[in-house]
Formats: structure tokens, C-alpha cells, sequence
């Protein structure tokens, strides 16, 4: 059977990716970490991973500051900040990254919503903010310039 | 197996504690070759927590997407002179804690 060049490529890419998947499963010990969310490869799925269905509002409450232009990708300094009530928690997503889950900050009753965390960029993106707050996803998105993508080597 | 190096700064003002953190970490997402081109598997962290007088403040899940040495900056109600404790993990199960006092 001759394997076309198109075929044969598709099979390395499937190999690859169950190797990735058993080489990962160890990790599975930390339930707390989301792994479904992280790997997920699409916005929509990451945030359907991690949130479930809660719907989801746009919301001027939640201040998202990043740079509109980043020189680095590898160091884009974001900053979130809001002033609802009862935040439970804060999620970060860059669309356009492999894996566009960055981070999700669980805050406690006596923490303040108010947090700063340096991301990477892998090309220009839209940066999304997402705040668990009263059971609904108040959402805030900015768009981010990359000039140096900091992803790969 | 070394533990990870935590650098936490935290400051107390009008009852409100703003806290700076540094995880000395190579954060490698799994994208980038090593220089024989095979790909540098993935070595991040996952956790972080921070705990004051038995309650958690901040309890971060963290993926590849998080630059090297991350950056964490955070707020909470505190007071001075009391202390709160890190504690990081990363994916090959390393870990790190700090012990902080409020400045």
C-alpha cells in the first residue's frame, strides 16, 4: 500500500498527538488543575471547558488594561481590575494562542479583584478577560498588537 | 529536586495588602526546539497559592501561556505585620513555598 505524502502526514500528526496525550496523563493527579481548558485549542471551547454554560455579558465593569501594542510577545503585561461584587473567580484568554486559556485566578472573600500577571502572545490577538461574578461571565476584550511572537523558539 | 523560588513583596496600606510575586520558573511551553530540532517538552507551572490566617486569597491555575519567571500581582484585606504563605507546584510535581510578612 503506498502511503501518500498528505496521508503520511496526517498519521504523524495523530501519532504525535496521542503521545502528548499519554505523556500527560500523570498530571491528571492535580483534579483542581483544568486540564480539559488548557488543552482546549479554540476559544469557545476553553471557556465552555472551564465555565460550563454560564452566560456571558459584556460588562464595562471589568477593567482590562494591556498594551495595544506589545514588542515582546513572550512578556505582555496585563492588568484586570473591577468593582462587582462577589467575584469568584478571573480567567484570561488570548484567542489566537495554541492553547488560549492563560490563566484562571480563584479570588477568596477578603481578596480584591484587582490583579497583574505577565503573559505570552504567540502573534496579534484579542486579549479576553473573563470574571466569574453572581453565577454570570462579565467579559471584557482588547485587542493586542505582537510584534515579536513569543511562542515558539 | 530543587525547589521552585518564590520572590514575594507585600505592602500593607489603609488595611488594604498589595502583594508582588516572582516564580523563578522556565515556564518551557512545549513549542519551542531544542537545537537538534526536537521539541523541549512542556515544563510549567500549574498552581499557586497564596493562604492568610487560614483562608485562601488566591489560588491561580496556570498554563503555558504564562511567561517565564511569572509575574503575579495581587491584593487582599490584611493587616501589618502579620504573614502569609506561598505555595507554588509545577508540572513535574516541584514545588516551592514562601513565607511573607506584611511591610
Amino acid at each position: 500500500m503506498t502511503v501518500s505524502r498528505r496521508k503520511f502526514f496526517i498519521n504523524l500528526g495523530k501519532t504525535a498527538g496521542y503521545l502528548a496525550l499519554v505523556t500527560s496523563l500523570p498530571q491528571l493527579a492535580w483534579a483542581k488543575w483544568s486540564e480539559k481548558a488548557f488543552t482546549a485549542t479554540s476559544l469557545d471551547a476553553a471557556v465552555k471547558a472551564k465555565y460550563g454554560d454560564l452566560p456571558i455579558v459584556d460588562s464595562s465593569e471589568v477593567k482590562l488594561k494591556a498594551p495595544a501594542i506589545a514588542e515582546n510577545g513572550a512578556v505582555v503585561p496585563i492588568k484586570v481590575k473591577t468593582d462587582l461584587a462577589n467575584v469568584k473567580s478571573i480567567s484570561l484568554f488570548v484567542k489566537d494562542n495554541p492553547s488560549p486559556l492563560v490563566t484562571t485566578l480563584h479570588i477568596g472573600p477578603s481578596s480584591l479583584a484587582d490583579i497583574q500577571i505577565r503573559i505570552r502572545m504567540g502573534k496579534t490577538s484579542e486579549v479576553t478577560a473573563l470574571i466569574e461574578a453572581d453565577g454570570k461571565l462579565h467579559r471584557a476584550t482588547q485587542q493586542v498588537k505582537v510584534t515579536i511572537g513569543g511562542c515558539g523558539g | 529536586m530543587a525547589a521552585i523560588k518564590v520572590k514575594v513583596k507585600a505592602k500593607e496600606k489603609s488595611g488594604i495588602v498589595k502583594a508582588k510575586m516572582l516564580i523563578k520558573h522556565p515556564m518551557e511551553s512545549g513549542m519551542r526546539k531544542d537545537k537538534d530540532g526536537k521539541l523541549i517538552p512542556t515544563h510549567h507551572l500549574k498552581e499557586v497559592s497564596v493562604e492568610y490566617k487560614g483562608e485562601v486569597v488566591l489560588q491561580a491555575e496556570i498554563g503555558t501561556g504564562v511567561s517565564k519567571d511569572p509575574f503575579i500581582a495581587f491584593s487582599f484585606k490584611g493587616t501589618k505585620d502579620e504573614t502569609f504563605k506561598v505555595t507554588v507546584l509545577d508540572s513535574k510535581g516541584m514545588t516551592g513555598n514562601a513565607e511573607v510578612k506584611i511591610k
